[in-house]
């Protein structure tokens, strides 16, 4: 069984000009290294964290808040809310979560828990039931289209999301009702708690075409480079909904994390987290 | 009920710029046609999908706007139940969710389309108010002091054609206090929703001559239950009647028995609820009441205990 039958359809960000300097991209990618030493950092101050999904999606999250979000006027959701480490590394990255708070995760007296939670530091919705993020979204960007704001709503989802009926209601809603002033992003890592896709659920496969069939502009990237992410969300077509379907691996970046269905809840033990930290580290000669 | 809902509504809307109302593939009759024409893009119909109804409100909520939800009571809360638990009340947002034909008040349409757990299931939710508005006239007061909420608000309908019960009551609708609708010492029966004119009728009919023995209260906000004016109410009467087109579990009746003993009170109370099962009963709300002992006689037997 193809393991992905999706690559072929509307992978059209090869074609488009690369948005990021190559410095730009050397940063992110220490950045993105930074960000997934941090969550095992934290993660050995407990038993158990949600570390491979949010490595999944940690590039997609870093490329939305460092150059595609507008601080003032555009609103990000992670409505896969297992990926809260990945947000909350890169909130402590900007300097929106202080290093105490992400330290603190899931501690007695912390504040800060394993799925975002409204209120928390840069924060807007709590989310962790799946399929919850983007009819909000919806909201929000219509009451933005209503305050007059040009706004930008932005949604970073699990494949798995897309199992649950309230996505595709809200997929059906949100041309209907006119909101165009949205960007999805899934974290299409084709990996579900009781294994792969491609095996449980082949009809889910390919998902771009039936995003777009359902009123929306699509197109797919390496959900494992900013840059690409970056250049597809700035070059989407404007006057339709957006979804970039990112193509990621579970785990990504450390070895035997990645695709290991034990790695969605578990903490690295001793020698795994030397090893882990081993493999992320920043090429000798480089900054941290 | 829906009439003096959407009535209600565009009232506000002619007074506040921040009125959503959103709809699941249904409409509170003509009367929305004057808020449609006002604020045609503070309407939004999301089609048949519930969980999107809540989600959707929940984002437009957190923008500053009041969102009012609105479809058939059993869709308003079964369907999107987990959005109403996250979405609304978890997050604390204020979204009224509007159920029309709560009860069994679509009668004929089977159990799909009744509801008859929904005052359990919603107070069971931290940061939900529940309100069940008597008459139309209540359903209008209710409207106005949803705004003053900072959280989600539940509130069941009746449909159309509801007549009015408390225009000559002698207290005012308060928000999360007991209202009495008719006077009367010794004996008092509480209730809230449309069911409520039984209770009246059947006081009416045993109160011969001047002295008026029956009193009535419209407990029409069911969540934060008013426990002070329940425990002056147990206290002061011979006898305490609860009546509601709802199941017993969760239910006025049993809230007001963990009271009574609670306070160790020796009032004796009597309470008329549906019963535990579904109803395979169809006719007019009358009907099915009857198939449950919601009816005079049997209100009648309970008054006279």
């Amino acid at each position: 069984m193809p393991l992905n039958t999706s690559l072929s359809f509307l992978r059209i960000v090869e074609r488009w000009f690369s948005l990021l300097s190559k410095q730009e991209v050397t940063d992110a990618e220490a950045r993105c290294r930074h960000h997934r030493r941090r969550i095992l950092e934290t993660s050995q101050l407990l038993s158990a964290l949600h570390v491979a999904p949010a490595f999944s999606c940690l590039e997609i999250v870093d490329a939305i808040y460092f150059y595609s979000l507008n601080a003032t006027s555009d609103t990000f959701i992670l409505s896969k809310g297992h990926g809260a480490m990945a947000q909350y590394a890169v909130l402590e990255a900007m300097g929106i979560m202080s290093e105490e708070q992400l330290n603190s995760v899931c501690q007695p007296g912390s504040q800060i828990g394993g799925h975002p939670d409204r209120g928390n530091p840069g924060v807007i919705a709590s989310t962790g039931s799946l399929g919850h993020g983007l009819p909000i979204a919806v909201g929000l960007a219509r009451a933005d289209n209503e305050r007059g704001s040009d706004g930008t709503v932005f949604v970073v989802m699990s494949d798995g999301e897309f199992m649950e009926g309230s996505t595709w209601e809200a997929l059906l809603i949100a041309p209907s009702i006119g909101v165009t002033n949205i960007v999805v992003v899934v974290d299409h890592n084709k990996s579900i708690s009781r294994g792969e896709i491609p095996v449980a659920h082949p009809n889910m496969l390919p998902l771009a075409p039936k995003i777009s069939a359902f009123g929306w502009s699509v197109a797919e990237a390496d959900g494992h480079s900013v840059n690409e992410i970056t250049t597809a969300i700035s070059q989407r077509p404007r006057g339709q909904p957006f979804a970039l379907v990112c193509h990621t691996t579970k785990g990504r970046g450390v070895s035997f994390m990645e695709n290991e269905p034990i790695w969605a809840y578990r903490s690295p033990s001793g020698d795994e987290f030397v090893q882990a930290m081993d493999e992320l580290a920043d090429p000798s000669g480089d900054e941290e | 009920m829906r009439d003096a809902f959407a009535r209600a509504l565009h009232n506000a809307s002619k007074r506040r710029d921040d009125v959503f109302f959103l709809v699941a593939d249904i409409s509170p009759a003509s009367s929305l046609d004057d808020f449609l024409a006002e604020s045609p893009t503070r309407f939004i119909d999301v089609g048949v999908a519930e969980q999107s109804l809540i989600g959707i409100a929940a984002g437009i909520a957190m923008r500053g706007f009041r969102p009012f939800a609105y479809t058939i009571a059993n869709f308003s809360i079964y369907r999107p139940f987990e959005q109403i638990r996250v979405d609304l009340c978890y997050q604390n947002l204020p979204v009224v969710v509007v159920g029309v034909g709560g009860g069994m008040a679509y009668s004929a349409l089977g159990s799909t389309h009744h509801t008859i757990e929904d005052i359990a299931v919603m107070s069971a939710l931290p940061n939900m108010t529940v309100v069940a508005p008597c008459d139309p006239l209540e359903v209008d007061e209710a409207v106005h002091a949803s705004f003053g909420l900072e959280g989600p608000m539940y509130l069941r309908l009746g449909k159309a054609g509801e007549p009015d019960l408390t225009a000559d009551a002698p207290e005012p609708f308060e928000l999360g206090r007991i209202r009495k609708i008719r006077e009367g010492y010794s004996v008092a029966i509480l209730g809230y929703g449309p069911v409520l004119g039984l209770a009246l009728d059947v006081a009416n009919a045993l109160d011969i001559g001047p002295e008026e023995r029956i009193a009535v209260f419209s407990v029409h906000t069911m969540k934060p239950l008013d426990l002070k004016r329940l425990a002056e109410i147990l206290n002061s009467f011979e006898r305490v009647v609860t009546l509601e087109e709802h199941v017993e579990f969760g239910s006025l009746g049993s809230r007001v028995r963990q009271l009574a003993f609670e306070q160790s009170s020796d009032v004796d109370v009597q309470c008329l609820a549906l019963h535990d099962r579904f109803i395979h009963v169809y006719g007019a709300q009358a009907d099915l009441r009857n198939a449950h002992q919601i009816t005079s006689e049997a209100l009648v037997d309970a008054v006279k205990g």
